[in-house]
């Protein structure tokens, strides 16, 4: 897991997700989160082109960060695979974040 | 229940439910690599075209570390901390304190889970704590005596992983079933309380019928973002239900879609429930049942004969994992709320079919899986001698109406209520519901009355099944507090006996026509649920294709289901290629169609009839996983008249507000229209036969009356003709420059049977019509 925060005009904090976001990672994750919402970016990008699975408590972390940041803040998830993209769907994830093949 | 079969499969670990928990759960990756052709939803597709512009300064911070398995939950908290959750108490490294007695269940606290669970009778009691799937307990802390207040045990542990937690309860106390005590510590008891079960996450995936504790609450969160949703509070004789099973709608392959069977396929078919017109769907049980309860071999096909219903209740707060698409990964909470939330949107309420008159455990012979154990004599009616009460027909009857158990229920669909947004609850055997805890009959009961007045229920329906197999009959008499609806059994009963051509029917229709006002003359025409056929008995095609029924593949040698099936073959048992005979079918369905949506009251629609869905003569398919159940969508294709009739018919209703009074007819003129609001008709116009060998009549509503005449309609006038004969009938005159139109004529075939709404044919003689023998036809005056 990489953190990424862009100070712009437009400040955007990126997170790499790779691999699994188990219950584990999951902490590891909303540590993440928490110490990106100190920064208070405008914009979050999670990359998950290379995330291969993610368990509900990973799922529930996307929904804590968007609680932790502000509804009003942009959330893009970036290339995330066909089962990921899914699983968000149908648990209705879609339609707090902005599911996107290319974040450019 | 007794006798579940042993599959060598079983001993396979399931995924996720079986990885250890020192091992990454690997084999749940397993799982959504599986899926072979991924699914982008549009809408993800539509915005992965918006990508946003690139930075231009990108700042790399390091890596972060990984952080220790031994990171506790309480530091992700820290900051919010509260000083008096500190642990004071500590067991084999398990920190822990004394906990609140409520709310019962499991509920996260700052850095734990508070535990609470009622027992009046046991002695002790131990928390079980497991990781998820794990075969063995990794904890088992007792409740220290000075925890416990009253009956009620509760602790908060601290540093529990959420998401991976199952806990469970050991209850210590006497065995001796005389007296009603059923204690056995060596049984790890599902917490009454539980939000989640976890053990059949799939649909029939064979389970590890040695586990120690098949059935493992877990923990829910309140974390779904509901936006601006909120129960959709139509007015009840506004509504047209739709019942159905969340499996059978869409798990036949002719429904086209990935993941069938599962609430997020319900979800995928609303534009279809949209274009039938249908507004409210009522969805047989879907919280924790086991598929797997009775598994016996079909005598005819060898298949498994199933728990396919769901009437057999596990835990009553859990959403069935095994409806879920997402149930392998625990997120059947947030699937079942995503589905509401876009039925809501679409205008469609959700009702939930409650079982509360009896429990999955079964008689004395069954299984202890959580109740039993926890406190017998509380939760089950029992006889002097210590045996179960069985007014349920299942084995055992839950007791109802003890203050704990009627605590429970009322807790229970609050919290369906409130977390899950439902808009109103059908109450199987409801009757039972009404009876004391020595099973005799209450005239106050104090359940229903308690559920009539709740706050937090006030804005939701409550519909009664009322009756139960004990022989307690109530349709029109269930004690209502001015705020109960019935499923109105008389209204399917009377329907069918006059649709095909029973003496003296003709005076019952009336009032079932009207909604029921010998019935309900206190409550009015919403405290009936109009309905022909339901999931209990013939589909609608099949009331017009078996005389008899045909239930041999239920293993019962043909003993099971009721014989009061009011039915007509129209001249040959089962399938025929005789078109005559098709085409009578045909037309009875339209013509049932019809008495259900022009009846005051609230019309209730069985899934697949407005396609004409067949069980092929199996009037109790419990236990049928298969195409007997499935809706066939390709019926579609095939019945396409009967789904074009339904749904005109569905606009009409809605179209026309005179169809959906709020109250009972005056039977006279009260807004000096010249016309009452009701009147009665047959061949002769203002005069109705009524006689017993009569199978015919005519009503019109005056559309100056609809909604006690605020607002302004069309004449409606519905001609019935049950005889095997044509009949002419003088239709009453209309005033002012109105003209009568046909919107429906059940006699003639598709597409001259119904006309869409607002291109209703203009009648050429306005003085008379010829309605055809066994046919039914609908004018408007406009």
């Amino acid at each position: 897991m990489s953190l990424t925060i862009t100070a712009e005009a437009k400040k955007i904090a990126k997170i790499t997700l790779t691999g699994e976001v188990d219950s584990l990672t999951a902490r590891e994750f909303q540590k993440e989160i928490e110490r990106m919402a100190a920064e208070a970016p405008d914009e979050l990008i999670l990359v998950a082109k290379d995330l291969d699975f993610i368990s509900s408590a990973g799922l529930r972390v996307l929904i804590f960060a968007k609680q932790k940041l502000g509804t009003h803040l942009n959330v893009y998830v970036v290339g995330a695979q066909p089962s990921v993209v899914e699983t968000m769907v149908k648990t209705g994830l879609d339609n707090s974040f902005n599911i996107v093949d290319h974040y450019l | 229940m007794a006798t579940k079969p042993k599959n060598a499969a079983a001993a396979e670990p399931q995924a996720p439910a079986a990885a250890k928990p020192a091992a990454k759960p690997r084999a749940s990756k397993a799982a959504p690599a599986a899926t072979d052709t991924p699914l982008v939803s549009p809408a993800a597709k539509a915005k992965a075209s918006k990508a946003a512009k690139a930075p231009t300064t990108v700042i790399v911070a390091p890596e972060t570390a990984v952080v220790g398995i031994a990171q506790t939950v309480a530091d992700t908290y820290s900051s919010d901390t509260r000083i008096d959750y500190y642990p004071t108490h500590e067991h084999e490294g398990i920190k822990f304190r004394r906990g609140h007695v409520l709310p019962f269940g499991a509920t996260s606290v700052t850095g734990g889970v508070n535990f609470s669970i009622y027992s009046a009778s046991a002695t002790d009691c131990t928390l079980v704590l497991f990781d998820r799937g794990a075969e063995q307990p990794y904890a088992e802390i007792q409740f220290p005596d000075e925890f416990r207040v009253g009956n009620v045990y509760s602790m908060i542990v601290f540093d529990l992983d959420f998401e991976r937690l199952e806990y469970g309860f050991r209850m210590g106390g006497p065995y001796n079933p005389a007296a009603g005590h059923w204690f056995d510590k060596t049984k790890i008891l599902s917490d009454p309380y539980a939000k989640v079960i976890g053990g059949r996450n799939a649909w029939m995936a064979p389970p590890d019928w040695d586990n120690v504790y098949p059935y493992r609450s877990r923990l829910a969160f309140a974390d779904f973002d509901w936006e601006n949703d909120h129960p959709l509070e139509t007015p009840i004789e506004d509504l047209i239900v739709y019942e159905m099973h969340v499996r059978g709608f869409t798990q036949h392959p002719s429904s086209g879609l990935k993941n069938r069977g599962t609430f997020s396929a319900l979800k995928a078919k609303i534009p279809y429930l949209k274009e039938l017109g249908v507004n409210c769907v009522e969805l047989l049980p879907i919280y924790e049942f086991d598929e797997w309860e009775g598994t016996k071999p079909n005598p005819v096909t060898g298949e498994p004969l199933v728990n396919y219903w769901g009437y057999s209740t596990v835990n009553f707060f859990s959403p069935k994992a095994g409806y879920a698409a997402t149930g392998k990964y625990g997120m059947q909470v947030d699937e079942l709320k995503t589905l509401i939330k876009e039925l809501h949107k679409n205008g469609i309420e959700v009702l939930l079919d409650v079982v509360f008159n009896h429990t999955a455990e079964g008689d004395h012979r069954g299984h202890t899986i959580s109740f039993r154990g926890v406190d017998n004599k509380t939760y089950y009616m029992l006889t002097p001698e210590g045996y179960y009460f069985n007014f349920s027909g299942t084995g055992n009857t839950l007791n109802c109406n003890h203050p704990v158990v009627r605590n429970m229920v009322l807790d229970c669909l609050r919290y369906w209520a409130s977390e899950y947004h439902i808009d109103g609850f059908r109450f199987d055997l409801a009757a039972i519901l009404g009876r004391a805890q020595d099973g005799s009959p209450l005239s106050n009961p104090p359940l229903l009355e308690s559920l009539a007045y709740d706050p937090i229920l006030a804005k939701c329906k409550l519909i009664a099944e009322a009756w139960d197999a004990g022989g307690l009959y109530q349709v029109g008499s269930f004690p209502n507090y001015d705020r109960w609806a019935e499923w109105n059994g008389k209204f399917r009963d009377d329907t069918r006996q006059f649709l095909k051509g029973d003496e003296a029917k003709v005076g019952p229709m009336k009032e079932r026509i009207m909604g029921s006002p010998d019935l309900y003359s206190e409550r009015g025409p919403t405290a009936s649920i109009n309905f022909i056929t339901c999931h209990d008995g013939f589909t609608m095609y099949d009331m017009v294709a078996y005389n008899e029924k045909h239930n041999e593949a239920n293993g019962e040698d043909n003993n099971d289901g009721g014989n009061d099936n009011d039915s007509w073959n129209c001249g040959w048992e089962g399938e025929t290629d005789d078109e005559g005979i098709n085409f009578l079918r045909h037309k009875q369905i339209k013509n049932a169609l019809t008495m259900l949506l022009v009846s005051q009251g609230v019309p209730m629609l069985l899934m697949g009839d407005e396609v004409g869905r067949t069980q092929r003569g199996n009037n109790n398919t419990y236990c049928q996983d298969n195409d007997l159940n499935w809706l066939n969508w390709d019926n579609l294709k095939t019945n396409a008249d009967l789904f074009n009739f339904a749904k005109e018919m569905t606009r009409f209703r809605r179209n026309h507000p005179v169809l959906r009074s709020p109250v009972h007819f005056q039977h006279r003129d009260y807004v000096g229209s010249g016309y009452p609001d009701i009147s009665f008709h047959g061949t002769q116009a203002w005069h109705s036969d009524s006689d017993a060998s009569s199978r015919a009549f005519a009503f019109m509503l005056c559309g100056d009356h609809a909604k006690q005449g605020i607002v302004k309609d069309s004449m409606v006038y519905v001609a019935l003709n049950m005889y095997w004969d044509a009949l002419d009938f003088e239709i009453p005159g209309l005033s002012h420059d109105r003209q009568w139109h046909v919107f429906a004529n059940t006699a003639l075939a598709a597409p001259d049977d119904i006309h869409a709404n607002g291109t209703e044919v203009r009648l050429e003689n306005q003085q008379n019509i010829l309605v055809g023998p066994r046919s039914i036809v609908v004018l408007i005056g406009k």
